[in-house]
Formats: structure tokens, sequence, C-alpha cells
């Protein structure tokens, strides 16, 4: 077995990617929430429907998932490599390469670079990178005001509150909520706005394009990075991301070093998958690739900062780096069980869901979010959705090990460990075993009407919503034997 | 065709009418069943909790205990899906080539048992009786861990008298999950809510499926509710007969 100690994780205090609350005491409060349930319910079943037709309509889906899958191993197992020439083709097309080790040092770097820049506020979008490091509270400190411009975004930012969803944001509020927020909070909404979808967009467009016009400095995340050439990527439904990318003279890019693509003819194969997996659109509307500077044309200063924040640790994990192969589809978000119940905010961290459990964890190191590989059914839906096959599934029994093992080697002792190991030398036995069933029957006393309704902790879990069987007379080992005899 | 029987711990201690019915179903089939009496637990809530090597000598323990065997059955999907998906992996983690090749060997050989009715025996039609009116949940490991498909409706289908109903969201998890169920109770009883909506939703009287955990848990929550539907594992309804209901 080999040990993960050592590499940096992402530090505390910054940004977000740990909650306050362990995942099922969050968990229990947003099943509260009527309204949250309802518009994740109807939010997350059309998504699935959208996407079950446009990946249904490709013979040849599973070829191009299995080509993602293998396109991203390759990238992780010589990462150092493509790094490096995405750095010197960046820099030969005229862009600048930072390296930012975690969340403290690329929030330096950026607000650094806005600084200089001579800008009091900035046009952000597609980043929720920048929200993994906290950027904008870090621009805040520094004066800097940082305006959100991809629609749900802008949503979330308005009503001071946490986006819950990697691909919408607000998907954790409807029409009339979002109409609400837009007039507390824009300057100048017309009182009589409504809650079409229609009225909304257009108050957000006049918003923002005062927004995009005066605007110096913008900061985006980027879908893919292409080594082989210094082709950044970004794709995007709305066509704000086009403007933040190409209006403003500086452009600062902050990326997780996992979105580099070996070539090209990589974007082939992701272009396919990720608006599919993703929105359920055969085709996104906007995507948007620039390389370096292109002089009288577009940002004529660009900056990539290439951030680390936990990453490398996870790379060093050799099953779990195979969360970093992730595209951010949001495909595992839509087709889970537990996230349609909870929301996104239970997970505490900017990425939520199946991925979130198997992501965060990693990225922050597993005792610090030790509830999310518990946050989970094992119902292998995401495995099935995901667009680059990573096997979510494994990968949350493998951090639930991890946990385990890290635990033992600090020797911290819980009740489920005695448990767990009690049951195991129990089960290590057929004599042993049998003694414990016969000590289970006792338990026939609690039933009544064939049922149990109580049961002691930890199992009052169970009947808290459950009965509980009551344990039959004889087992099937002890029938067989009475009646077969003890010859198999 | 002699058939060694991993009843699993839970039908074992819990259900034993799962392995009954199991035995009767496959005798009259005309397949002599054997019980390797030495067998206990296949791990998997050992695994799936994060112990994996507590799960370690129940992997050598099946592996050993079934190896002679020339087929093997289980009346569960995810019993037999950590068989075949787990067992290697637990015994590799812990760096026992040899135990993870023996385990691959024996996994190859255990059948769920709508896998091994239709796959290895050949037969749609068991010469069930059951007349009730039933819905089939598809649990999570039979469906995407196994792949079962339609198999065990195809065998539904068959039985006399059985007016099956389609359950609505039928491939939606029930939110057992294992501990799953404890460590997370609000979130479990969630989707236990839904998954009892859409069984009473179909009218019927019985909700089956391949897993005596998944069961235990929608009927569970049936009962408390004194919802009406009960829970009868698809071994028991294909063991019934005629004669012998
Ligand atoms: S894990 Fe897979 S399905 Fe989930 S967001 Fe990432 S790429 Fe999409």
């Amino acid at each position: 077995m080999s040990t993960y100690l050592g590499m940096p994780t992402a530090p505390p205090g910054v940004g977000h990617l740990r909650g306050t609350q362990p995942f099922d005491i969050a968990a229990r409060r947003a099943l509260g929430n009527s309204q949250l349930r309802r518009n994740l319910a109807n939010a997350t079943s059309t998504i699935r429907a959208r996407r079950a037709a446009v990946v249904g309509e490709l013979p040849d889906w599973e070829a191009l998932r299995e080509a993602g899958r293998a396109i991203k191993a390759e990238t992780m197992a010589h990462l150092d490599r493509y790094l490096e020439q995405l750095e010197e083709q960046v820099t030969a097309r005229g862009g600048t390469v930072h390296w930012a080790r975690d969340a403290i040092e690329a929030n330096r770097l950026v607000t650094g670079l806005v600084t200089d820049a001579g800008a009091r506020e900035v046009v952000k979008s597609k980043s929720i990178t920048t929200d993994e490091i906290g950027l904008n509270e870090a621009l805040a400190a520094a004066g800097i005001t940082a305006h959100e411009t991809d629609l749900a975004e802008l949503i979330v930012q308005l009503g001071h509150d946490r986006p819950s969803h990697i691909l919408v944001p607000a998907i954790h509020r409807n029409r009339a909520e979002i109409r609400d927020i837009f007039l507390r909070e824009m300057p100048g909404a017309d009182p009589g706005l409504t809650d079409a979808p229609a009225d909304l967009t257009a108050a957000a467009r006049t918003h923002l394009r005062q927004r995009f016009l005066a605007a110096r400095v913008g900061i985006s995340g980027a879908n893919f990075a292409v080594a082989e050439t210094g082709t950044l990527g970004v794709v995007e439904s709305e066509g704000n991301g086009r403007m933040c990318l190409t209006l403003p003279e500086t452009l600062i890019t902050v990326m997780g070093i996992e979105k580099v693509i070996p070539r090209w003819q990589d974007l082939e194969v992701f272009l396919q998958l990720l608006p599919r997996s993703s929105t359920g659109e055969r085709m996104n509307p906007y995507t948007t690739l620039w390389t370096g500077v292109t002089p009288g044309d577009g940002p004529q200063r660009f900056h990539l900062v290439l951030l680390d924040n936990g990453r490398t640790a996870a790379l060093a994990d050799q099953v779990g780096r195979q969360a970093l192969h992730c595209i951010r589809c949001s495909a595992c978000l839509n087709v889970c069980p537990v996230y349609e119940r909870t929301g996104g905010h239970a997970y505490g961290s900017v990425y939520p869901g199946p991925i979130g459990a198997v992501l965060s964890p990693q990225l922050t190191g597993v005792e610090e979010n030790a509830s999310l590989p518990y946050a989970s059914s094992l119902c292998g839906a995401c495995y099935q959705a995901c667009p680059v096959k990573i096997d979510i599934p494994s990968l949350l029994v493998h951090l639930r090990a991890r946990h385990v093992e890290e635990r033992r080697q600090r020797r911290v002792p819980s009740p489920e460990s005695v448990t767990m190991a009690a049951a195991a030398w129990v089960m290590a036995s057929p004599g042993r075993y049998a003694a414990a069933q016969r000590a289970g029957q006792a338990g026939r006393v609690l039933g009544r009407d064939g049922r149990i309704r109580r049961l002691p902790p930890p199992l009052s879990a169970w009947t808290s919503a459950r009965d509980a069987p009551v344990p039959p007379p004889e087992t099937f080992r002890d029938w067989w034997r009475r009646e077969r005899g003890t010859a198999q | 065709m002699r058939i060694a029987l991993f009843v699993t711990c839970l039908a074992d201690t819990l259900f034993p009418g799962v392995g009954k019915a199991t035995t009767a179903l496959l005798e009259r089939l005309g397949h002599d069943v054997t019980f390797p009496q030495a067998q206990t637990c296949c791990g998997q809530m050992h695994v799936n909790t994060g112990y994996l090597q507590q799960a370690l000598p129940l992997v050598r323990r099946y592996v050993e205990v079934f190896e002679d065997c020339e087929v093997i059955v289980a009346p569960s999907g995810s019993c037999t899906g950590s068989v075949r998906h787990q067992h290697a992996m637990v015994a590799r983690r812990y760096g026992d080539e040899a135990l993870a090749r023996r385990a691959e060997a024996v996994a190859a050989r255990t059948y769920e048992l709508s896998e091994l009715l239709t796959d290895v025996l050949g037969v749609e039609d068991v010469g069930a009786y059951y007349p009730h009116r039933v819905t089939y949940h598809p649990t999570c490991h039979s469906l995407r861990l196994l792949g079962v498909g339609d198999r065990p409706l195809r065998l539904l289908r068959r039985v006399a008298g059985l007016d099956l109903a389609v359950l609505p969201d039928a491939e939606t998890c029930c939110g057992f999950g294992g501990t799953f169920a404890v460590k997370n109770p609000d979130v479990s009883t969630a989707m236990l809510a839904d998954k009892m909506r859409s069984v009473l939703a179909t009218g019927a009287e019985v909700c089956t499926a391949g897993d005596s955990s998944c069961l235990m848990h929608i009927g569970g929550g049936l009962s408390r509710l004194r919802a009406g539907p009960r829970t009868v594992h698809l071994a028991e309804i294909l063991g019934s007969t005629r004669d012998q209901p």
C-alpha cells in the first residue's frame, strides 16, 4: 500500500472546498426545504431526459467515451510533460504562464496582475476554479470588484448565495426567486419586471452590457488547454463568456493543471462528449478558442495561471487520480439520486454531487472532507453517465478505505471500526458466525406482528423510518442441517 | 447440473425462505443443489464501508469454500457483484496476486439467480405459479454492476397467474446502499419515499427484486406506513407452484 502523505493539499481557510458541517447533517436541513426539492427534481429530470435523447442518437457513444477516457488517462500519466509543452507554446505566442502551488498563491498572483493593469473592476466568466480558490473574496480584500457574468453565477452573486451545481449554479432557484433577487439587487431594475425567462435574461443583459464595455480586465476559467498549440478553450451557451474573453485589454485565465489535453485533434472527442453530457445539446452555442495574443484583435495581454491546489496529491494516488479526468459536464450530478434530493450546498464544496464526493476530499485531504465519500448509495448511475467513464463508485469505496486506513494509522478508534472488526472476526469462522446468528435470534423478543419498530443505536437510524424484520426461528443453515444433515 | 448455493449471510440469517425457495426451484428443474456449510459472508459490507483489510479473510474464505464448485449461485445481485467486481481488487490491494487470480476464477463461475436460470440453464419458464399483481424493482447492483437487463422480467412474464405491473422510475435507487441507510438515514429515507410512491402507483400487492437487502429496506418502509404492498424475493416467486405456493 502506498501512502499519500507529504503531497501538499489545498490549504484551509481560503476558498470553497470544505463545508462547515458533515454531509449527513447539512443534507438533513436541505431535505426539509420543499421548494428546493421541487426545483431540483424539475431541473434534473429535464436535463436527464435531454441528455438521454442526444446520447441515444449517437451510434458510437460508447467508443467516444472510451476515447475520452483513454486520452485523459494518457494525459495524467505524462502530465508534467504536457504542462511544460503548454507553457512553451503559450509563451511562444505572446502569453505569460504562472504556476500557482495553491489557492493562496493563485489569489496573490491574480490580484497583483489586476492591480498592475490599473483596474478596480473585473468581469468574470466560466470560473468555477476561481470559486474553488475564493478569488472574489481575495480581490474584494484588495479593493477590486468582481462581476460575475454567466447568468446563473450572476444570480448567485446578486443573491449573496453559493453555487449549488457545476453547470447550473443557481439550479436551486426558480424564476420567481430570481425575479425577486434582480429587483432587490440590480441597480435600476424595472419594477415591472416579470418572471418570464425572456424578461429575466433581458434585464441581465442590460445590467451586464455596461460592465462588459467598461471592463479592462477579464478573468476566466478554461475547459481545455491544448499542449501542442498553446490554445485555450471555453465552451458556453450564453455568449457572455465570449465577451469576457474578447473585450477586455487584459485576460487572466485560471486553470487547474488537469485541464490540459495533448493534441488539437483531441478536441474532436471532447467537443462531442461535453455538450451532449452537460446541457443535452448536440453542440454548444459558443466555443471560444484563443492562442496567446493576436495584435489588434482581442486582449493584448494574456496571463495563464496554472493551479495545483491539491491536484498533484490526487495524481499521486493511482486509483484516485481518475477524478482528475473530469471535464465538469455535471451529468453525474443530474443522474445522482442523492444530489437530486439534497442539492449542492450539502456537499459544502464548489464541486458537489458524485464527482465532488471524490474530488473535494482528494484536494483537501480525506480527513477534512471525511463525510463526502459516504454521501452515496453506490447505485452507479454516475459511472453509467460519465462521458469519460470515471468509475465513481469504485473511487468512493477507495476513498472510504483511505479514510479508514488513515484513521487506523493514527490509531483513532471508533464504534464503527470496533463493530467492523468484530463482524469480520465473526464472519471469518462458520462456528462463530452460527453462534452470532443464534444470539441475534434473541432479537425475536423485540418483534410484534412480524416486525420490529424500534432498535437500539446505531440501528435506531434504521428503525427511525423503517420496520426491521424479526429474525426467523430457524436460520437457513439450521434448516439445511435439520433437513439434509451435515453433508453438503 | 450440480449447483452450489451461496445463500448470503443476510438471507441465511433473516430471510431463510429465499434460500429454501432457491433450493426448491433448482431441484424442481432437475438439478443437484449443494450447500457448502463453511460459507459465511462475501464481505461486501466491509468493502463498501471502507474496511477492505477486514474483508480480506472473507474473500479468502469465499474462494476456499467455493473453489471446487463447478457453478455457484447467489440469490443476490449485490453479493454476486461483490464477488465479481471487488474480491480480486481487495486481494490485490493487499498484495496477494495469487489469491486475486483464484478469486477471479471463482467469480467467473458465480451467478446471480436470474443469470443462472436464463444464461446457464437456458430456461425462462420455470413452471411457477403466483396469482398476484407484482411489480419488479431492478436493484442497482443487479442492473448496473451485473447488467442483468431484462432477465428477471423475462422470468416473471412466464409465471402463471402473475399480473406484472411496470414500476415507474424503476431504475432509480431505492436508497438502501448498505451502511448508507444508517450513515445517511435522512437521504436514504427521502429516496425510499419516492420508491414507495412508485410502488404504490402500480397498485401491486407485491414488490419483488433480486436482493433481500433492498427488499428489507423497501419492505420496512411499506410496513412502517402500513401502505399495503409487501416485498417478496424473486426466488420465492419463481419457487412457488400450484402445489407449493
Ligand atoms: S465526473 Fe464525469 S459525469 Fe461527473 S462532471 Fe465529471 S466528467 Fe461529468
